[in-house]
């Protein structure tokens, strides 16, 4: 998704400039082939002013209002802030007074708007650089050109111009009718990293103080004249249809208003519930506990835990699954040995759990449909709502709020298209909350897998590792099963692997249930990096090795090993005791590569305490560093729980958790002291809203493997148990 | 009618007496800074003040706010300049963000009972605030600093 996102950008022409004389400078891209200046015409660049989007990610009125329309969801990763931190570097404007809106959902305009794969920062900071950089020059030429003076002698800062020898300024304000007339440089030279003054720094958050006061409005905050309220009783079976349903005592709930059947679409699957909306959320869920609904549950498996995992260990027992790589002749050499490893790691179905649950308002009037919500495709909203309701695209307008966290729940269309289909039933705006009962119970959920990991050592040497993985497919629940492997069985793995170890093998033995599942953030590499990465601590012990000098032997690329100097040297890894509660993992995905190192220790009384986390992270150019921080510190706390707490369960084809009480998170009281550490480096971009994940849960089993020589291969497990 | 005093201004509102304060100060009276998270006092979203005190809005019934004081995180301070929002703002706390309004107000509460809060009394105090973004290191290292803030005159 990230790198042919990353390919549709560059392949869209670069607009220089698009203005309007007396009105308005818009900078933006198109997604036009061509690569020529383009001018907006009046009406167009009227409408930008007035908010309405066009290509225009960058507006500059001529009182000097920057407004940054941002393309991509913010839901807690920094993107709403570091689009702006980056515009502010190379177009020299006060960060603090850019105007920051969200963009509607428009492919054609703004290319794939998906917020995920932690793709947004990567996927346009060229583009943006480029774009600010080009504005500022132009800028500074309509200066020059005012004052008759070398554009060589002025400088832009702060939204103004200045010329140096005389000392005259303009803001850039006074600026734009005359730049918009400008042809743009082609090729304007971006500053180098050392001359930066706001990229690199850690700057504070733009959305912080919103967030700090009740003042940002989450999808669940919006409001809209005439809004309506509803819940959904939901079949607990997920797939069931509705048989029946007596409304009567439900629409005797004051401020129930109406109790109807509604069909929601997740991806290619319909699901079926009674919507009851009323005159408050409150009242509206009172109606939905006084309904009682019948459900049709044939068709389809009622599923339960240990039947899905009993039957991939069964599968990974037989099938060799469809190759996704294959170097060498991994089988001949495992067949050829007698002493080979072979263990099956284990990972849970699991709930995204944000904290803000599900909910979307839509707005339907008769031949368009208008939706608020926190969601993280709006795109993808405009494509499944328009093909879903038979609407034009156009006519399906997408409205991103803040997002209170997404995790790639947030992606999905189907609740969008929910609230759509209750607002054209009641024929007023309607805002759908799902409860946290519903958020718990219904998924999509991250697919519980089991892989298979062998390996063969000899002489202290990796002779051959073969990884197979059983677990739903995630892009099955978007487009049909073409026969091929999952693409991301081996996400997460280090790919100069690949170089230093020659008989190697990943394959996806297919695995399907009737549960819906989804992206969570980081997605396979969650789970893989835990198999993958345990197994290779395995090895390395087989092989009688250090576990990180192991890494470093087979790693030969010089950015893993400054990873490894820098993992060694922040956690004491060299001095050391053997056995003092020392692990290590390395995974990459989204472009980054994120080291851990865990340190545990023995709780008196039992159990297993984590002292420290130290977490090296290399992902190239980066905006904020302090960001990076922040969502790496975070995703040790998601790890933790993921590693130690989390896991939905099926029971008859019913999930089994509810609400906090029986599907904790970790708080203040659980969590271990983390310290981050980000390697300067000038290279390409990488994500980090989800790569700081994957190597914890790998770096903390194998720490205790470390201490207590016990090998944790199912998650999750109980840290007080171990 | 009901009358609620919700930031030292008066509200009458025509609702079930049973209906949880979170519902009736977002969706009647109109503040959505008080985040629903849960509904069943487990996560500390909806965490107002009573008179000063720390309540679970979605478990607290309008009838039981009847001539009570109601603060929410919109009538905390006039200038998002108390103390606990200062210094969040300050460590840059904030993820997503929906957790924070119940996470500063229970803060607050904790910032006025003890002037130094140590590590220990920041977790007993905030064990109930969850924050699924995983922000505790910086929710601790901020009440710390409140506590600084606090000290030296800060509103």
């Amino acid at each position: 998704m990230s790198v042919q996102e990353k390919e549709n950008i560059s392949r869209r022409g670069f607009l220089k400039l698009a203005g309007i004389a007396g009105s308005a400078l818009c900078l933006g891209l198109y997604v036009s082939e061509k690569a020529e200046a383009s001018v907006l015409n009046e009406a167009q660049a009227t409408a930008a002013i007035e908010g309405v989007e066009l290509a225009a990610w960058i507006i500059i009125n001529t009182d000097g209002k920057v407004t940054l329309i941002s393309h991509r969801a913010e839901m807690g990763q920094g993107v709403y802030h570091s689009i702006a931190q980056i515009i502010a570097e190379e177009l020299e404007v006060d960060l603090y007074k850019v105007d920051i809106q969200f963009a509607q959902g428009d492919e054609k305009k703004f290319g794939s708007q998906l917020t995920g794969g932690s793709s947004t920062i990567r996927g346009s900071y060229k583009n943006l650089l480029k774009l600010s950089a080009t504005a500022r020059q132009v800028l500074i030429q309509a200066a020059a050109n005012r004052w008759n003076v070398p554009a060589a002698e002025c400088y832009a800062a702060l939204g103004h111009v200045h010329h140096k020898p005389s000392g005259k300024s303009a803001h850039y304000g006074e600026l734009v009718a005359d730049a918009a007339k400008l042809t743009a440089p082609a090729n304007v030279k971006l500053k180098a990293r050392a001359d930066y003054k706001v990229i690199t720094k850690p700057l504070h958050r733009r959305d912080s103080p919103l967030k700090t006061n009740g003042e940002a409005i989450f999808g669940i905050d919006k409001r809209l004249p005439g809004l309506q309220f509803a819940v959904v009783e939901r079949n607990p079976r997920l797939r069931g249809k509705v048989k029946s349903f007596d409304a009567t005592a439900a629409l005797k709930v004051p401020g129930v208003t109406k109790v109807f059947k509604v069909v929601m679409g997740v991806w290619t699957t319909d699901r079926e519930g009674v919507a009851v909306v009323a005159n408050s959320t409150w009242a509206a869920m009172q109606g939905k506990k006084a309904l009682k609904v019948e459900w049709d549950d044939t068709g389809f498996e009622h599923i339960s835990t240990a039947e899905i995992f009993t039957r991939q260990r069964e599968l990974l027992k037989t099938s060799e699954g469809l190759p996704l790589r294959t170097q060498g002749d991994p089988n001949g050499v495992i067949a050829g040995s007698a002493d080979k490893l072979d263990v099956v790691y284990e990972t849970p179905y699991q709930s995204h759990s944000c904290m803000e649950p599900v909910n979307c308002i839509a707005h339907f009037q008769g031949d368009k449909v208008e939706i608020w919500g926190p969601v993280q495709a709006p795109n993808w909203i405009q494509d499944y709502v328009s093909k879903k309701m038979g609407l034009a695209p156009e006519k399906v307008i997408v409205n991103m709020t803040f997002l209170g966290g997404g995790f790639g729940r947030k992606a999905m269309p189907d609740y969008p298209h929910e609230a759509a289909v209750i607002s054209k039933e009641i024929g007023a705006p309607v805002q759908v909350v799902w409860t946290r009962e519903d958020d718990a119970t219904q998924g999509p959920y991250r697919p519980g897998i089991s892989y298979r990991c062998e390996g063969v050592v000899e002489n202290g040497a990796i002779s051959a590792l073969k990884f197979r993985m059983a677990g739903q497919n995630n892009d099955h629940w978007r487009s049909p099963d073409n026969g091929r492997p999952n693409r991301s069985t081996s996400e997460g793995f280090l790919k100069p692997y690949y170089d230093s170890i020659k008989n190697l093998s990943f394959s996806d033995v297919p695995f399907k249930t009737p549960i819906p599942t989804s992206f969570w953030r980081s997605v396979y590499a969650s789970t893989n990096g835990f198999a993958y990465e345990s197994f290779l601590d395995e090895i390395a012990h087989k092989a009688g090795k250090d576990p990180l000098a192991l890494r470093r032997e087979y790693l030969k690329d010089e950015r893993l090993q400054k990873l490894i100097d820098k993992m060694e040297a922040v956690s004491g890894w060299k001095s050391r005791r053997k056995n003092q509660g020392f692990g290590a993992a390395i995974t990459e995905c989204f472009g980054s590569t994120v080291g851990h190192i865990v340190k545990v220790s023995k709780k008196t009384g039992g159990g297993i305490h984590i002292d420290k986390v130290w977490v090296v992270v290399d992902c190239g150019w980066y905006v904020n560093p302090d960001i990076i921080k922040a969502q790496v510190e975070g995703s040790v706390v998601m790890g933790l729980g993921a590693a130690t707490i989390h896991e939905i369960t099926f029971k008859d084809g019913m999930v089994e958790q509810r609400n906090f009480y029986d599907y904790k998170m970790p708080r203040i009281t659980d969590i271990p002291l983390t310290e981050v550490h980000i390697i300067d480096n000038d290279a390409d971009a990488g994500g980090m809203g989800e790569p700081g994940l994957p190597a914890f849960a790998p770096a903390l089993t194998n720490a205790i493997f470390d201490l207590t020589g016990k090998r944790i291969r199912k998650l999750p497990f109980d840290l007080n148990a171990v | 009618m009901i009358t609620l005093n919700v930031n030292q201004k008066q509200y009458q509102i025509d609702a079930d007496p049973n209906m949880p304060l979170l519902w009736a100060i977002r969706d009647i009276i109109g503040l959505t800074g008080t985040k629903y998270g849960c509904g069943v006092a487990q996560c500390g979203a909806c965490t107002i003040h009573l008179n000063g005190e720390a309540v679970r809005s979605c478990v607290t019934k309008v009838s039981r706010a009847v001539g009570q004081q109601v603060t929410t995180i919109e009538g905390l301070s006039k200038a998002n300049d108390h103390p606990a929002q200062l210094a969040w703002n300050e460590a840059n706390v904030p993820q997503c963000g929906y957790c924070h309004s119940g996470q500063i107000m229970s803060a607050a509460v904790l910032l006025r009972e003890k002037a130094n809060p140590t590590d220990a009394d920041i977790d007993a105090a905030m064990a109930g605030n969850i924050c699924r973004c995983g922000t505790y290191q910086r929710i601790r290292e901020a009440i710390h600093l409140a506590a600084k803030l606090q000290k030296e005159g800060a509103k």
